[in-house]
């Protein structure tokens, strides 16, 4: 089955097609991969990046099986981008759209491993991981708060950031892959389950103040 | 021919409606109103949260009342700006994934010439030139209106503070009335007298801008009203802050049609829902031989029909759809009905 795979939650917008085997041999291949870098601009560059991605491969978003997204944590605007147009390509060409905590995209198939982006304000959305699957998190909190269980190494932008404190051997990982994405949505995938609700990952309230006067 | 989506998330109306050849099919709308009233005013990340959530049911619905599928659309056009930039972006997102997906053209649009548009789908096409007095909780401005997608549409004036809407929200709070403050001050003002207390018209004197509308000033007058008078009573104070507003806007909006020579007003947004303002507006365009448009409450406030009426006239004028990297555009004088990435 055909997949299209996608996640905004970093500084790129990545996009991948993917082959899944629906038969016993599990497998996966990699039929199209399109990646667009920058800080802002997820919201002007998904559908293009998207639609490069099918094109380079000589496919049509009518020919596709499925939707995999990853649905955060990261940038607010960025997920918000990545899972309504999930939803809605989902929704036009009637097929299931699922979703997958972003951070399973940059764990490494074995290890055991703490996975760390940059949330700003000084801290890190971060997770746990053996052999790819996830222990602990999806959690926001401050570098010096990370709770890394038995890790014996760590990757992504975050834990790159602030190194000296999570202090752990460094592996490389920046972006979010797409098709490690979709590994992890396999079961959906294969047995045709419903589409998830498409929430982000959010792991923060709004910042918003009640107006004083009508504290009172 | 075609049938033209409209998406509309530009502030806390989750709107999507169905429009084809001028004719609307069927619409549906989701409001996150209610999540902002503790705050007293929309808060941007409460609206893009609740966008995100209401999307597809609201799609799902608006196919429905339309009696279509979504394989029937042949065009999508969103409202690309102005608005909150966050709550922008959703359905810019979700516009371009629906046009990907269908195969077909995809046209961004500015907020404010939807909200022209809207009495069109009601009754029917704008005269040649038209006055368009757009007000709400977002904006007060007056449009000189030709061909909507053809002429370039002239923005006479804008407030230079709060919108109209605005200024009665935190009125309402200054005087304890429930928001949003349009309909709970029309509410108290019906038992009040409107006379009772003299505030200020903004921007009336002769040295004023002819067209410009200002109500921080008339907010203020209120705050102080309301710091004198401690008993005050609330439907009078309702109803006389009311009556200043609708007589400004009312007076302006006669002097834009005096000024272009034009015999048409319209009126759209949610304060076009104030009974004040209708009854004022019908009462002086009647003694000026001005015909008064006020499209339907529903069609009034922010909605996913506008955009689609937009839409489905720039389709029928053949215009070029929007490159397939539109993004939202947060700030956007208004000059031509369609926006895109290129003219941002
Ligand atoms: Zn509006």
């Amino acid at each position: 089955m055909l997949v299209l795979a996608f996640d905004t939650s970093s500084a790129a917008v990545t996009a991948d097609l993917v082959d899944v085997s629906t038969g016993d041999t599990a497998g996966t291949t990699v039929l199209g991969h399109e990646q667009w870098l920058g800080p802002h601009g997820h919201s002007e560059q998904l559908t293009p990046t998207i639609a490069a991605c099918l094109d380079h491969a000589g496919h049509a978003p009518r020919d596709l099986d499925a939707i995999v997204v990853g649905a955060g944590p990261g940038p607010f605007t960025g997920l918000r981008v990545g899972l309504v147009t999930a939803a809605a390509m989902a929704e036009a060409l009637g097929i299931p759209a699922y979703d997958v905590c972003s951070l399973d995209g940059l764990a490494p198939a074995t290890g055991t491993v703490l996975v760390a982006t940059d949330a700003r304000r000084k801290e890190v959305y971060w997770a746990t991981y053996a052999d790819g699957r996830r222990l602990t998190g999806p959690e926001v909190s401050y570098p010096v708060d990370v709770d890394a269980g038995a890790a014996t190494a760590m990757t992504g932008a975050g834990a790159r950031l602030y190194a000296d404190v999570l202090a752990l051997p460094l592996l490389e990982g920046e972006h979010p892959s797409p098709a490690a994405l979709v590994t992890v949505a396999l079961d959906r995938l294969r047995s045709g389950a419903p589409s998830d609700a498409l929430t982000p990952l959010y792991l923060r309230r709004p910042d918003a103040m009640v107006p004083k006067a009508m504290v009172r | 021919m075609t049938i033209v989506m409209g998406i509309e998330t530009s502030c806390d109306e989750t709107g999507v409606g169905f429009v084809q050849d001028g004719v609307l099919l069927g619409d549906a709308l989701a409001s996150s109103m209610d999540e902002h009233a503790r705050f007293g005013g929309v808060v941007p990340e409460i609206a893009a949260r609740a966008h995100v959530q209401s999307m597809l049911p609201t799609v799902r619905k608006a196919v429905a009342d339309a009696g279509i599928t979504l394989a029937d659309v042949g065009a999508v056009a969103v409202t690309a700006g102005p608005g909150l930039a966050t709550a922008l972006h959703v359905g810019v997102a979700a516009a371009k994934a629906f046009a990907l997906s269908l195969g077909v053209p995809l046209y961004g649009v500015h907020h404010l010439a939807g909200h022209a548009a809207a009495d069109t789908l009601e009754h029917g096409p704008l005269p040649d030139r038209s006055i368009a007095l757009i007000v709400s909780g977002g904006h007060t401005s007056l449009l000189f209106v030709r061909d909507l997608v053809r002429t370039p549409i002239v923005h006479l004036s804008d407030t230079l503070d709060d919108a109209a809407g605005e200024a009665f929200d935190k009125v309402a709070r200054l005087i304890g009335l429930p928001y949003p403050g349009g309909p709970s001050i029309d509410k108290a003002a019906r038992a009040g007298d409107p006379t009772a207390v003299k505030f200020p018209r903004p921007l009336m004197g002769p040295n004023d801008p002819a067209l410009g509308f200002s109500f921080s000033g008339l907010k203020t007058a209120v705050a102080r009203y309301v710091e004198k008078h401690p008993d005050l009573d609330v439907n009078d104070t309702a109803a006389s802050f009311q009556e200043a507003v609708a007589d400004t806007l009312v007076t302006k909006a006669l002097r834009a049609c005096r000024r272009q020579d034009v015999s048409t007003l319209v009126v759209v947004g949610g304060v076009a829902a104030n009974s004040r303002v209708r009854s004022l507006a019908q009462e002086r365009c009647d003694a000026a031989g001005i015909e008064l448009r006020v499209p339907p409450m529903r069609l009034c406030t922010d909605n996913g029909a506008m955009i689609a009426a937009i839409g489905d006239l720039l389709v029928r004028d053949g215009a070029r759809p929007s490159p397939p990297t539109l993004g939202a555009i947060p700030t956007i004088e208004l000059s031509s009905a369609q926006l895109d990435a290129l003219s941002a």
